[in-house]
């Protein structure tokens, strides 16, 4: 069964007097374990599909589940319920908590969205940070990390539930292109290791073919899927 | 809940310097307030405890009608002794009561054989005055206090003392008109000299009760008034309530309730100082409540503004509303908590050394009075509760912000 599955998905704002249709009838269909990326210019829908994915928006129109969870049924509470079961976030800023270690903020969603057993929220925030390599780094903060090292930090927590899928809203582009292809490995790997779908959006066309699937959104409208051309 | 607490209080140690400051202007008012409560309320006890300890007795009972005419002292408006012996029976009834004593009190002429003034006196029976008004003994500045006062001697009031210049031991005499107009005068020995206190009745001579009814030709027990003293000055409210119900049976001859009952507060003009001093502490309370309001609510403000693309972060995590609720009230809680320890902590150490420093000050004629500021755990627990619900109260409208952001605009946020 299709972990994401959009069926004439449509968004449309209003800025103003202004109707914007930020997606014009989206239809795909996302297998689990799959390792994805919605690609496009700056404005083509990249964000607002992941956004609507990501169960932070609704569609206009159209059908969009995940997990098969019909999402625009969700009402606030429950789509936060949803989230914290079923999605990891990686974000273009990382934003991490700064107060929090690296290790608490791995903890954070175990601890203050699925409320795990402390023995169990040790074991799994130590799998994560060796799974990242990133051990060494685990009493420090944020701030005493660089780009690369944050971003590791956001893949682990993302990963942290269990999440069965993980979106990752331009993941490199606050990076090096080298450290950009080390994340990307390695939420390739971590996708192998854990077998969570990771959707990814890029502008950045080597990243992009990091991807087994990549769709290309222009103008809100989805033109076409393709495999990457560097598939493991 | 705990690690709720935990990323609250960092978040708070996130912004130093303004958690510093936020906490320092909580400190103060807690001071301000403790200090206020404490002083006034140290003020307001001494003044009440002379008044009532050396003065007026926590109540008085009088004839219906006494006290609205009590300025020129009738001697018309006298209990009889029938009426004087049913009320000691009320009286000894009681086990809250203590003591009570009898007095007559009338105006007369004061001459040390050169020049004349008028005095208001007190006839009392020493042994029962002192039990009723044990500090009375106290405020005998000259001369002696051995049983209060000695049948034919008198204790002068300071000022008259001073205005005369007679000093203990020194002969003056009294004259007086009793009830019928007949003057009569007696020769007395000046026993002491009485510091005088603020209120009715402060600037009264005392003489023994068997010498004014001698002086004013009185028959058998009449009095003019009964001075009651409470084993619990707390229970005033009670006791006198109590008291007028089972009094009030006693009728005159229009049908009115024979006796009338009048509490300290209603005496002496003293209680209008003790109200403004209430009233202060309120306006104190109002204040404190107003800095921490504002100050907590500035911050948790400036908190969630700072913090608009965390918010959005943990929420797309999957951080329930009331969850991203409570972590901006507990970090409020926490300010509130902090200066409200803190500012009792300080507040408990000035106390102690005002009192160690025995600082003194005048009030009205009196000097030398020492200020003794003392604070009760209740009072600190008002203040403390009263600013941690405020503080908590104050971050409410933020959190609620915080929690109803939407996360896309939030997490879109520069």
């Amino acid at each position: 069964m299709a972990l994401v599955v959009a069926e004439n998905v449509v968004k449309t704002y209003c800025t103003g007097d202004i109707e914007v249709n930020a997606i014009k009838g989206a239809d795909f269909k996302i297998e689990p374990a799959s390792f994805v990326s919605f690609v496009g210019p700056s404005g083509s829908g990249k964000s607002t599909l992941l956004n609507m994915i990501g169960c932070l928006d609704h569609p206009s129109s159209g059908k969009l589940s995940v997990a098969g969870t019909d999402i625009s049924t969700l009402n606030r509470q429950s789509s936060a319920r949803f989230r914290g079961d079923n999605i990891g976030f990686i974000f273009q800023d990382f934003n991490l908590i700064p107060v929090l270690t690296i290790e608490e903020n791995i903890e954070y969603p175990l601890l203050m969205v699925q409320d795990w057993p402390a023995s169990k929220r040790k074991a799994r925030i130590n799998e994560l940070l060796e799974a990242v390599d990133i051990s060494a780094q685990a009493k420090k903060y944020p701030h005493q990390l660089s780009g690369g090292q944050k971003q590791r930090v956001a893949v682990a927590r993302a990963l942290a539930t269990h999440a069965k899928l993980i979106l990752a809203d331009e993941p490199t582009a606050n990076l090096d292109h080298d450290t950009a292809y080390r994340i990307i490995d390695l939420m390739k790997s971590m996708r192998n290791e854990y077998e969570s779908t990771f959707i990814f959006s890029t502008h950045d066309p080597k990243i992009m073919d990091a991807a087994e699937i990549i769709y290309t959104l222009e103008d809100g409208k989805l033109l076409q899927q393709q495999g990457g051309t560097n598939h493991d | 809940m705990t690690k709720l607490i935990k990323i609250a209080a960092r978040n708070l140690f996130r912004y130093r310097r303004r958690t510093v400051l936020t906490t320092l202007l909580i400190t103060i008012g807690v001071i301000a307030m403790l200090l206020f409560v404490s002083t006034s309320g140290s003020f307001k006890s001494m003044m009440v405890g002379q008044i009532t300890d050396s003065m007026l007795g926590h109540f008085q009972i009088h004839k219906k009608g006494y006290v609205s005419s009590i300025d020129s002292l009738p001697l018309t408006m006298n209990m009889k002794p029938k009426m004087y012996e049913k009320a000691e029976q009320f009286l000894s009834e009681r086990d809250d009561i203590e003591a009570w004593s009898p007095r007559i009190k009338f105006g007369a002429m004061f001459s040390n054989y050169a020049e004349t003034t008028n005095i208001r006196l007190n006839g009392v029976d020493p042994e029962k005055e002192i039990a009723t008004c044990p500090e009375l003994p106290k405020r005998i500045i000259a001369g002696s206090s051995e049983s209060l006062v000695k049948r034919g001697h008198i204790l002068v009031p300071e000022l008259i003392a001073k205005g005369l210049k007679v000093k203990p031991g020194d002969g003056i005499v009294l004259v007086a008109t009793n009830r019928d107009g007949s003057v009569n005068g007696i020769n007395f020995i000046v026993q002491g000299v009485l510091e005088g206190i603020s209120g009715p009745g402060g600037r009264d001579g005392y003489l023994h009760i068997k010498d004014a009814r001698e002086l004013l030709r009185i028959e058998g027990n009449e009095i003019s008034e009964i001075a009651v003293r409470l084993k619990q000055a707390s229970s005033l409210k009670k006791t006198m309530a109590d008291l007028s119900g089972t009094m009030g049976v006693l009728k005159n001859q229009k049908g009115k309730p024979a006796f009338e009952i009048h509490g300290w507060n209603k005496l002496s003009p003293f209680s209008n100082i003790a109200k403004m001093i209430d009233l202060m502490t309120l306006f104190i309370n109002i204040m404190l409540v107003s800095i921490v309001l504002i100050s907590v609510m500035n911050v948790m403000i400036m908190a969630v503004y700072e913090r608009i693309r965390e918010i959005g972060t943990i929420a797309a995590m999957g951080t329930q509303p009331d969850a991203i609720l409570k972590l901006f009230i507990s970090e409020g809680l926490l300010l509130g908590i902090l200066g409200a320890v803190i500012g009792t902590s300080l507040s408990l150490i000035i106390i102690f050394i005002l009192q160690q420093s025995e600082i003194t000050f005048s009030f009205g004629r009196q000097t030398g009075l020492v200020l003794y500021p003392v604070i009760d755990l209740p009072q600190i627990l008002i203040a403390s509760a009263m600013v941690i619900v405020v503080a908590a109260l104050a971050s409410v409208q933020p959190a609620w912000k915080a929690s109803k952001m939407d996360p896309i605009e939030a997490l879109r946020h520069v």
